[in-house]
């Protein structure tokens, strides 16, 4: 037992590991090209981002990031491309926020309250195009781009009609949320632990919410029978069909989690740092939640690994600048990052397919099943996503 | 390429074409002489090796044993840019043409005339005029193919090929799409086209047709070639009774009767189907338990319909369809399974089983929302992977784990975890719709025994199959189905071969008291 989990860890990190290596062999190959040292690049980002107040920026942008991309990871599962996550998180920051000044309630249900609305708000907008999918036959990946577009027009008017704050008079902005709906920090909380962080850092009170909807995730997907019905519909839509799974009822609500979680994200940066929606408000996260959700293979421990090493990226950029050295360098170590992964994944995957079909054929004639060498390890756990 | 092949030296000689897959042999010793300049027809039953054959010829695979003679010269094809450069193409039954393209940039594509990357359309367009004319294949060369007909857009494929100089054309059965006038006008075609020295070779299991059309016949069965006739001198109760053998099992006497009571009924049941006409027009079928009702036809005569309609994967036009006198037809696919109809799909790979999920999760398949698979929406692995260890013990599932993925198993031990998981559901009703196609002879009769004995235990069970010899096996009644009626009802015990091959045919209408 011990030998074949050993194998299935090495298995799901060798794709990884080539993909990281091609990534820094190419960024490389660009810093000389363009006259700088990829050492001294490398190093200059290693120092920055080890740093505390580094480490703390990353995690506070990584947790919502984590939470987008497991929506878009959902949706992948069954072969459903949610590209809307940015109106469903959009809309549903805006509405949050407006929504939480309107009523009170003591903190940790205040909380909730706008977490759920946020959540609402999320899988409404995404109901959308999964109700045109099934009704409509209406392809789901141009229905949510147009909608982003909507969203962009909708949260512009119920901003400046309905939700702005009179008492500012030149930007369009909500209030601020209350501050019995905003998250605590946590950074109490580890310095009891001995912990000590530095002047104006403050590690955000969503990690915890994130890692929940992690946990959460992997139980869906994994051990219900709904989770079961969507990969099986993912991996077979024929198969599920003939099962009894409805798949009109699977579109539905899977886009509607997806948007959930995009819209739940939300509440990452609006409960937090950013307490009104204005236009400095975080956006540009929902799309870099598709390529972290590819990045993590729709799984809920490598989209995590993905989000911090996305935003530790990004992070670590802003250390190339000190050194002189143009931080695009990032862009194009995040560019193969991405397609190096995306085709390493696909050519093990292929690899341990062929194995696993070798290793059966052997074991079989030779009456090895019982008894014999361990089996061939399946391709996957579940179905593939 | 050339003209000046004599009559004497055959287009196309094959000598014991040998092809296996893993666990099945397709072909087995085939021998195929297509003399030039004539339409020789190839005929056998779903499954029996026609396809793999014709793979084999267009260079999409290469045989294990035998040699291929063109011209009476020996040739090996790599891939079928060989056997197209050899003067070979293949017109596929589902057509492979760009809709969005006009025809002569369909029939040009990927051998483009011109010059200096310029496209010569003028040249496209007067080559093409000139080889409908020669052919008298007649199509619009600007018309787009997304305008066109059935029976154009065939024309086009067959220009394509004849454009890339083909002098052998193989049609894989290219009536199975086209409506009687069509057909007549395609087989008008080909007798141009033998007038021109092209040879065709033409694949079908409509027997009236190749008769109607071929010169010589050629019949497969199981992978072996059973002989060939002139289409002149022969009947299509001979063609039949070749396709099908002569010597057929009768079922074994069985101890106990199937019991009074109606299981399973279907009545007046109608489904739409393409255009005006009915894909299932009018079944009724009535199942006892404990019986096994068989229904025989040549394949796409409604029976894929009939089975979609009974589990709910197909809307019911009119008609009735109760499970133990309790109505189905309101009942969702999942609602009409825990009512207790265990299904064998026709598509084992597409239906049957999830390919890449592991055995114990194909085991839930279907029953992911029962006790033991899962609780109140919580599966249960451990039970799971006890029923799945415990089905592959009873049903001989020959597998290394439980944890390998379905596509890792041979065809027969994905089928036997198939009937395993269905019958240990606990049905009163089996649906299997061709449950042993392309598996091994010993898991063929392991299924057999395992449908037997379903039925013993007094399940009502439908089977739907190609296979007659499964058919007379097994079946307590047998239906014939044609064009989406049930145009008989036969004694399985008495019938002759040459009756069934006639009722599947539609060479004789009526019924025979079962």
């Amino acid at each position: 037992m011990n030998g074949t989990l050993m194998a299935r860890i090495r298995g799901a990190l060798l794709a990884p590991a080539i993909a990281v290596a091609v990534s820094v062999v190419v960024s490389s190959l660009a810093l000389l090209i363009s006259g700088n040292s990829p050492i001294a690049a490398l190093r200059a980002m290693f120092d920055y981002v080890t740093t505390t107040a580094s480490l703390v920026t990353i995690i506070n942008r990584a947790a919502p990031l984590y939470v987008v991309s497991l929506g878009v990871a959902i949706g992948f599962k069954m072969n459903l491309f949610n590209i809307g996550a940015d109106g469903q998180y959009r809309l549903a920051a805006l509405i949050a926020a407006g929504a939480s000044s309107a009523f009170s309630l003591p903190r940790p249900l205040h909380i909730a309250a706008v977490m759920i609305i946020a959540t609402l708000v999320g899988a409404a907008w995404a109901a959308i195009p999964g109700i045109l999918k099934v009704t409509r036959n209406v392809n789901e990946v141009i229905s949510t781009i147009m909608l982003n577009y909507v969203a962009t027009g909708v949260s512009a008017y119920l901003l400046v009609n309905y939700m702005r704050n009179d008492n500012v008079a030149n930007v369009a902005e909500t209030k601020s949320v209350p501050k019995s709906a905003q998250l605590p920090s946590l950074n109490g909380f580890f310095e009891n632990f001995g912990f000590h962080f530095p002047r104006l850092s403050v590690l955000n009170g969503f990690l915890p919410i994130a890692i929940l909807v992690g946990i959460l995730f992997y139980l869906l997907i994994w051990r219900t029978r709904f989770g079961f019905d969507l990969r099986i519909t993912g991996a077979s839509p024929a198969a599920a069909r003939s099962s009894g799974v409805s798949p009109k009822s699977m579109i539905v609500k899977t886009i509607m989690i997806s948007g959930g979680l995009a819209g739940l994200a939300a509440t990452g940066f609006l409960l937090t740092e950013f307490t009104k929606y204005n236009e400095t408000f975080p956006l540009g996260l929902p799309f870099t939640g598709i390529a972290v959700a590819l990045l993590g293979r729709n799984h809920p421990a490598g989209v995590a690994l993905a989000s911090f090493a996305w935003m530790g990226i990004e992070q670590a950029s802003r250390g190339l600048l000190e050194e002189k050295i143009p931080p695009e360098i990032s862009k194009i170590l995040l560019g193969t990052l991405l397609i190096s992964s995306v085709i390493s994944f696909e050519v093990v995957r292929r690899r341990n397919l062929t194995q696993t079909i070798k290793h059966a054929a052997h074991a079989v004639p030779g009456g090895l099943s019982s008894g014999g060498p361990p089996p061939a390890e399946p391709t996957t756990t579940g179905a593939t996503s | 390429m050339t003209n000046e092949v004599t009559a004497a030296v055959p287009a196309i000689e094959l000598r014991g074409i040998v092809k296996r897959f893993p666990g099945v042999v397709a072909n087995d010793g085939v021998d195929l002489v297509v003399r030039s300049g004539t339409i020789h027809a190839i005929v056998g039953e779903n499954g029996s090796g026609k396809s793999t054959l014709m793979k084999t010829l267009y260079g999409a695979h290469r045989p294990d044993e035998g040699e291929i003679r063109l011209h009476d010269e020996v040739v090996t094809f790599k891939s079928p840019r060989d056997a197209i450069a050899r003067g070979i193409g293949m017109v596929f039954q589902h057509f492979m043409l760009a809709d969005n393209l006009t025809v002569w940039e369909n029939i040009v594509l990927g051998d483009e005339p011109g010059s200096k990357g310029f496209l010569d359309r003028k040249q496209a367009v007067r080559t093409l005029n000139d080889l409908g004319r020669r052919y008298g294949l007649r199509v619009n060369p600007n018309s787009y193919v997304s305008d066109l007909g059935v029976g154009d857009k065939q024309r086009v494929e067959i220009l394509k090929v004849l454009y890339r100089g083909a002098r052998i054309i193989i049609l894989d059965e290219p009536t199975a799409v086209l409506v009687p006038q069509e057909v007549d006008e395609l087989f008008a075609s080909l007798k141009t086209l033998t007038a021109e020295g092209v040879t065709v070779i033409f694949i079908s299991h409509k027997l009236d047709e190749v008769r109607a059309v071929a010169d010589h016949i050629t019949v497969i069965r199981a992978g072996r070639t059973v002989g060939e006739v002139r289409a002149h001198d022969v009947t299509a109760r001979q063609l039949a009774e070749m396709m099908v053998g002569r010597d057929l099992p009768r079922p074994e006497p069985r101890a106990d009767k199937p019991s009074d009571q109606i299981e399973l009924q279907i009545e007046n049941v109608s489904v739409a189907g393409i255009g005006a006409v009915p894909a299932v027009d009018g079944v009724s079928l009535t199942i006892h338990c404990g019986e096994v009702v068989g229904v025989a036809g040549v394949e796409g005569n409604g029976q894929s319909e009939l089975l979609d309609v009974i589990m709910g994967l197909r809307p019911l036009q009119t008609g009735r369809i109760s499970l133990a006198g309790k109505s189905l037809e309101r009942l969702s696919t999942k609602d009409r399974r825990n009512a207790g109809i265990g299904y064998i799909p026709e598509d084992r790979h597409k239906d049957g089983v999830c390919l890449p999920a592991p055995l114990w999760e194909n085991v839930m398949l279907g029953h992911q929302g029962s006790q033991p698979f899962s609780v109140r929406g919580w599966i249960n692995r451990i039970a799971a992977r006890t029923t799945t260890k415990r089905i592959i013990k009873e049903y001989d599932v020959r597998t290394p784990s439980v944890d390998v993925a379905a596509i890792a198993l041979s065809g027969g031990n994905q089928q036997k975890l198939i009937v395993g998981r269905e019958m240990t559901a606990g049905p009163s009703v089996l649906i299997a719709a061709h449950p042993t196609r392309g598996v091994d002879v010993g898991a063929q009769g392991a299924i057999w025994d395992y449908i037997r004995v379903a039925r013993t235990k007094g399940l009502a069970v439908l089977l739907i199959s190609a296979d007659l010899e499964e058919l007379l096996a097994l079946s307590d009644t047998l239906v014939v189905m044609l064009r989406g009626r049930i145009v008989a009802t036969v004694n399985p015990a008495t019938v002759t071969i040459a009756e069934l091959g006639a009722y599947m045919t539609g060479a004789s209408n009526g019924s025979e008291a079962a």
